[in-house]
């Protein structure tokens, strides 16, 4: 074969990946996006699902995904500045790095199963927002800990001179020129991780539990938007509001993940 | 100040701690919770056990490790060429721009949930598989497929990483030498990125053998060991959930235990990538 057909092949084997990306997509939207109105988005279930909106689903996921979010971003940029400013390779760092790994790797599944037996029972949390939310955040840390260090080794060493120069300490470097200097990378990985926690299903629906009443309390059970739709899709409850509650979610993790990836793409640009 | 900054040190170490906190409290409650179940039946009547039926406490899950096995092979085969070719054309084909976007297109890919797939699987696909191929449609066929477009995002970028790494002497060398583009990339490139394709591979499969929600929808789950790809299937992922809901002791205990083998595999796999990355490095 010449060279220019092996590109031709190449090419449209590509394209073959990007339509599929296009055809879930389309297929979602085409068969959701129709009877998506502003009444499915503020009122609640009726029938299991059946007939009413998604509210609750709405209210569980902000409410989990916003308090993961709160405990997994300090942990995660923190643990990032530790092990970018303050160490050199020791012991300490290195395993620190390998749990940060070991983390990422670990299916979701296994993520449910320990915040059941962790958050639900031994802490006696129950099913509740509060269990799924930091079983979330151990899932998301790894996300959040690798872009952030990423993120801030990116930061020209100059920047830090010039500030142990005006006789900063090392922690005043981080909060007033590091830090602010990596922000949008940062923000990249909390967003990526958030777009994770939205569209998670095996880790929360053990500890979240799948309740369709609006939550009063952190301690009470919720059902998120991806466990709405499983459950309305695999118990063949409505296929019409299964679509609907689909289309809300892939939109919302889109709009987070195309904001993700175009201040990367921004930022890769200005360093390129 | 000195002392402050001692201060700072160590607080920030022991938030960095978190992580690796983290990891051996999920160790040590899944594992004390599924290994009295492993201890009274005997480990191998439980890895090699072909009988998985909790209401008369009969507990085998060799079914659900040839399921996960053969749904990950499937996906493997079908991830593996499209990812690389993808890879391949991004990183050494296409120009810079065209590049950027596509990339930007696949890692969006990435970012679809887990459920939906399986979903697109279930209206999709099982009816396809069987119309044309016969069967129930719920087979390790439609779990493959939807698995191997899953595993595609990891493949195509950790590969397309790997391939912006090779140093671009060695294609000019190449080049120099009166090769074409696709003999450079086939003597060149590929062999020196062939440590780190490997890498993709086993990473791809970690996430394929660790999916839950997606092969749930598609792969049928009868807990008998399957003889072909058309026959429906079920995963040690898909045995937690699908049962999880409602078990109690033994049989929660049972899942459990399916959980440690399955962190087993897992663990392995990710020793394997993370040993296959360094020896790249050096």
């Amino acid at each position: 074969m010449t060279d220019r057909r092996i590109t031709l092949l190449f090419a449209g084997i590509t394209s073959l990946t990007l339509l599929t990306l296009v055809f879930i997509i389309g297929y979602v939207m085409i068969n959701g996006l129709p009877g998506l109105t502003l009444e499915f988005l503020i009122e609640s279930p009726r029938e299991m699902g059946r007939a009413g909106g998604v509210l609750p689903a709405i209210v569980g996921t902000v409410l989990l995904t916003a308090i993961a979010l709160i405990i997994a971003a300090p942990v995660g940029i923190l643990t990032a500045v530790y092990l970018t400013e303050y160490t050199r390779d020791s012991w300490l760092p290195r395993i620190v790095r390998f749990g940060t790994e070991s983390l990422a790797g670990i299916p979701s599944i296994i993520f449910g199963l320990f915040g059941f037996l962790f958050f639900v029972i031994y802490l006696d949390l129950g099913w509740s927002i509060l269990s799924g939310a930091l079983t979330l955040s151990v899932m998301i840390l790894p996300t959040i800990v690798r872009t952030s260090e990423e993120a801030i080794r990116a930061v020209p060493d100059a920047y830090r001179e010039v500030s142990f120069a005006l006789g900063s300490t090392r922690w005043q470097t981080v909060t007033t020129v590091v830090l602010p200097s990596a922000k949008p990378g940062i923000a990249t990985g909390i967003m990526l991780a958030m777009g994770r926690a939205i569209g998670e299903t095996a880790a929360v629906i053990f500890t979240a539990g799948s309740s369709l009443r609006l939550p009063r309390s952190l301690l009470d059970p919720t059902r998120t938007l991806p466990v709405h739709f499983y459950i309305l899709a695999r118990e063949g409850i409505s296929l019409e509001n299964a679509y609907r509650t689909a289309s809300v979610l892939i939109l919302l993790i889109l709009a987070i993940n195309i904001a993700a990836y175009t201040i990367m793409d921004r930022l890769a640009k200005k360093e390129g | 100040m000195r002392r402050s900054e001692t201060l700072v040190q160590w607080s920030l170490a022991l938030v960095a701690l978190f992580a690796i906190a983290a990891l051996a409290l999920i160790i040590i409650f899944i594992f004390k919770e599924g290994s009295p179940i492993i201890a009274r039946l005997g480990i191998v009547e439980f890895i090699m056990g072909t009988k998985w039926s909790p209401s008369r406490g009969t507990f085998g899950i060799l079914p659900m490790i040839l399921g996960s096995f053969w749904v990950t092979l499937s996906a493997l085969v079908i991830g593996v060429p499209i990812g690389l070719a993808s890879a391949i054309f991004l990183a050494e084909m296409a120009p810079s721009g065209t590049s950027r976007i596509l990339k930007f297109a696949i890692q969006l890919l990435a970012g679809i949930p887990s459920v939906v797939f399986g979903f697109i699987g279930l209206v999709i696909l099982v009816p396809l598989i069987r119309q044309w191929l016969g069967g129930p449609g719920f087979s390790v066929l439609a779990a493959g497929i939807v698995l191997g477009i899953m595993i595609l995002p990891t493949i195509v970028s950790v590969c397309y990483d790997v391939f912006k790494a090779v140093p671009q002497a060695y294609r000019e060398g190449m080049i120099a030498l009166g090769a074409t583009r696709w003999q450079t990339i086939r003597m060149v490139v590929l062999p020196a990125a062939r440590p780190g394709i490997i890498a993709a591979i086993i990473l791809g499969m970690g996430r394929a053998v660790g999916e839950t929600m997606a092969v749930i929808m598609v792969a049928g789950n009868a807990t008998k060991i399957p003889v072909s790809l058309l026959e429906p299937v079920r995963t040690l992922t898909s045995n937690i959930a699908l049962e999880m809901g409602y078990a109690v002791g033994e049989h929660r205990e049972a899942l459990f235990a399916t959980g440690i083998v399955l962190f087993i595999i897992i663990a392995i796999l990710n020793t394997l990538a993370r040993v296959v990355a360094r020896v790249e490095k050096v």
